[in-house]
């Protein structure tokens, strides 16, 4: 400031003004376009929900806003005589989410410690397939899959869905695991173990609690990933009362001259909301920049 | 307390890169030694050794008379500091320092009393509660002291420990240093690539180079004899003045000058004539203040900085420059002047009437010549000796 204030008035000034005027406009084209992301991602997370909470009426008019708020499609879709199997699909997608979360984090964890910290001989093949196996379109997948388990008589029964999710969110939790493990500095483990823990002690006190934030972010993709999971799922499970939330959400899409929107909108909210209360619940621990004042000045 | 032997270690790391090559070295009980060299020369590697993250190719390692050679790290009972500084950022400083002890399984009391004390010591008392992401660079720096302190090692290995922090703050570190090493007495191996660092810290320090000690000497002498080339030129700030050079009976030839040797100070070995001699900038004078009836020389003045204190005198010197291969040093003060030429310094007194441009008369000690042998580096002023340096234990100097 004082600089141009000390050169001679005249030339300066305007084009500085000139700048700061097309900085702005910048600005505001970059917010502009940022409130149109939103909207788009958002509108219709919100109408999904308002339409929930329609009343019939409403719903066929197209109205913006529930003015008469009801409860009667949750009902519904929770009990009602044309979906049953509502607590039971939950029941289930708690089953393969957990078990598909737990093993893949304890997996993954040292897939990736050994990728990131130990050189074996086929480490870099190991690591473009799993790059690659995420490549390929998972729907090709399918006829594979399906003959593999039935081979061992997995079909229908929630193991081979857990099986089938882990084949997909493994190689992407070791890939991002391995990147928070290369982002913890080698030197503190080797402090720690110069101050006295053997290998393991330092793994468990400084790299273990150093990588949680990883852990954490890793399994809300999985969680996210196999709670949403459709194709496979309802492909293996043919029996109504295996079916997992997003197979018995499809039941509501009826022919195209009836479905009834109030019940599948308010089934695809509770469907959203486990997802919705985990992520909330871990968010917090997505404690980014923890690794901070660990080195340098 | 311990003393530390290295007996022909070595180390070669994977695609035959030889990081260190059969260095032997003692280090007294109570002694701190600095281990420098440019970087690359394998002095974290030495260093990482001793503490047991690197494994010994070859050779042996004794810490207070126990061979630990194959012992991992916590079996040593050493503290390292590291140049990252290495704390534990999920622990507030107070965990950090206690964590030696705790994983030692020492009393809850004693480790507080313990904690408290290093607190004290290094002022850092108030910042106990404190994550290391919530600290300066400098205190960063003085809990990672702290860490090592705290759990009153055999030995402290330092890496380079103060070469993140600013220059200001390095020089009075480097002073706390030495007080906390004089109250604590305990072995210290210290690594750095500043010779300045080195030769301020050390009671004895060693100069490396591609994997070798050259020299192991106590910091005078280091300077005032430099057993090679490399040292000569590692050591000493402004650095001293390398230039191939001819002896014909009393008289030696640089360039354009032609001075006769002192009596005393002669090559002891024949290399044909051929030398590289060494001037200390501190070894010439403006003659307005030289005393006595040293010889003189006529130089043009090229480039004069003025330190109040003293002043440096640049002149050109026409014979080949001792390039970089051989010294580090000259890599610093890479110049865009022909290499055909050297750049010489001459520390002069603060009042000189010198004026770039203009040509000033200054004389030489050739008392103070150095000589080395341009083939091997081997300084001549020395009887020749096995090709390696013994480094055998200096008398500790009380500090
Ligand atoms: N893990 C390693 N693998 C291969 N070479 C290494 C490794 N660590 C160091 N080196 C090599 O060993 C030499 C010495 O390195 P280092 O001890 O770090 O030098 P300094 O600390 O003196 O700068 C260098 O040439 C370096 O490239
Ligand atoms: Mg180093």
């Amino acid at each position: 400031m004082s600089a141009s204030a000390a050169t001679p008035a005249g030339a300066p000034q305007p084009r500085r003004a000139r700048r700061g005027r097309r900085k702005l406009a910048t600005q505001t084209g970059w917010n502009l376009v940022g409130i149109a992301v939103i909207v788009v991602m958002v509108f219709p997370v919100y109408w999904m929900i308002s339409t929930a909470f329609k009343s019939d009426g409403e719903i066929t008019s197209g109205s913006w806003f529930p003015l008469q708020p009801t409860l009667q499609h949750f009902r519904s879709a929770m009990a009602g005589a044309d979906h049953p199997y509502f607590w039971n699909s939950v029941a289930n997608s708690l089953i393969v989410v957990c078990v598909t979360v737990a093993l893949s984090m304890v997996i993954a964890f040292f897939a990736a410690v050994a990728l990131a910290k130990f050189r074996f001989t086929g480490r870099k093949v190991f690591i473009v397939l799993m790059i690659g196996i995420q490549m390929l379109p998972q729907a090709g997948l399918i006829i594979p899959l399906y003959l593999v388990l039935r081979q061992y008589g997995q079909t229908g029964t929630l193991t081979g869905v857990i099986i089938t999710y882990m084949t997909f969110v493994l190689p992407f939790s070791v890939w991002t695991l391995r990147g928070f493990i290369i982002g913890i500095p080698r030197d503190l483990e080797e402090a720690a173990m110069v101050d006295g823990s053997s290998r393991v002690g330092a793994f468990v006190r400084i790299l273990l609690p150093l990588v949680a934030p990883g852990l954490v972010a890793t399994s809300v993709f999985a969680f996210i990933t196999s709670w949403n999971e459709f194709i496979f799922a309802n492909v293996l499970l043919n029996d109504n009362s295996k079916q997992t939330v997003t197979v018995w959400l499809s039941y509501f899409t009826g022919t195209a001259r009836h479905t009834d929107w109030g019940a599948l909108m308010a089934a695809s909210t509770l469907t959203a909301i486990p997802v919705v209360i985990f992520f909330v619940l871990v968010q917090r621990k997505i404690a980014f920049g923890l690794t901070a004042g660990a080195v340098k000045g | 307390m311990a003393e530390i032997r290295l007996e022909n270690v070595s180390k070669l790391f994977a695609g035959d890169v030889v990081a260190v090559n059969d260095i032997t070295l003692d280090i007294a009980d109570g002694e701190f030694l600095v281990l420098v060299g440019p970087s690359g020369c394998g002095k974290s590697t030495l260093l990482r050794m001793i503490a047991g993250l690197e494994e010994v190719t070859d050779g042996q390692i004794s810490i207070a008379g126990t061979d630990v050679t194959e012992l991992a790290p916590r079996r040593r009972d050493i503290a390292m500091v590291f140049q990252s500084y290495a704390l534990y950022p999920h622990m507030s400083v107070r965990q950090n320092l206690a964590y030696g002890l705790k994983v030692r399984r020492t009393p809850k009391a004693q480790i507080a009393r313990r904690v408290d004390e290093v607190a004290k010591l290094l002022g850092l008392s108030d910042l106990l509660d404190r994550r290391p992401g919530q600290l300066s660079g400098g205190q960063r720096q003085r809990v990672a002291m702290g860490r090592a302190i705290a759990r009153e090692p055999k030995a402290f290995l330092m890496d380079e420990p103060l070469s993140n922090l600013d220059a200001k703050l390095r020089v009075g570190m480097r002073a706390s240093l030495q007080q906390l090493h004089s109250r604590l007495g305990v072995t210290t191996i210290y690594v750095t690539h500043d010779q300045i660092e080195a030769m301020t810290l050390g009671q004895r320090v060693a100069v490396m180079r591609e994997g070798r000690i050259l020299q192991a000497d106590e910091p005078q002498k280091l300077y005032q004899e430099p057993r090679d080339l490399f040292v000569a030129a590692f050591i000493g700030s402004p650095a001293m003045n390398l230039v191939e050079a001819t002896i014909d009976g009393g008289d030696v030839t640089f360039g354009q000058f032609r001075i006769p040797l002192a009596a005393g100070r002669r090559p002891l070995r024949d290399t044909g004539g051929r030398v590289v001699l060494g001037i200390r900038p501190e070894s010439f004078e403006d003659t307005a203040f030289a005393s006595g009836d040293l010889p003189r020389i006529e130089v043009q003045v090229e480039v004069l900085e003025e330190l109040g204190s003293d002043a440096h005198v640049f002149f050109l010197v026409d014979a080949p420059r001792i390039t970089a291969e051989t010294l580090e040093a000259s890599e610093e003060e890479a110049t865009l002047l022909a290499l055909e030429k050297a750049l010489f310094t001459a520390r002069v007194d603060a009042r000189t009437r010198a004026r770039v441009g203009e040509r000033l008369q200054l004389a030489v000690d050739p008392q103070r010549f150095h000589f080395f042998d341009p083939d091997t580096g081997a300084s001549l002023l020395q009887p020749a000796e096995p090709a390696r340096a013994t480094g055998a234990p200096g008398t500790p100097v009380p500090a």
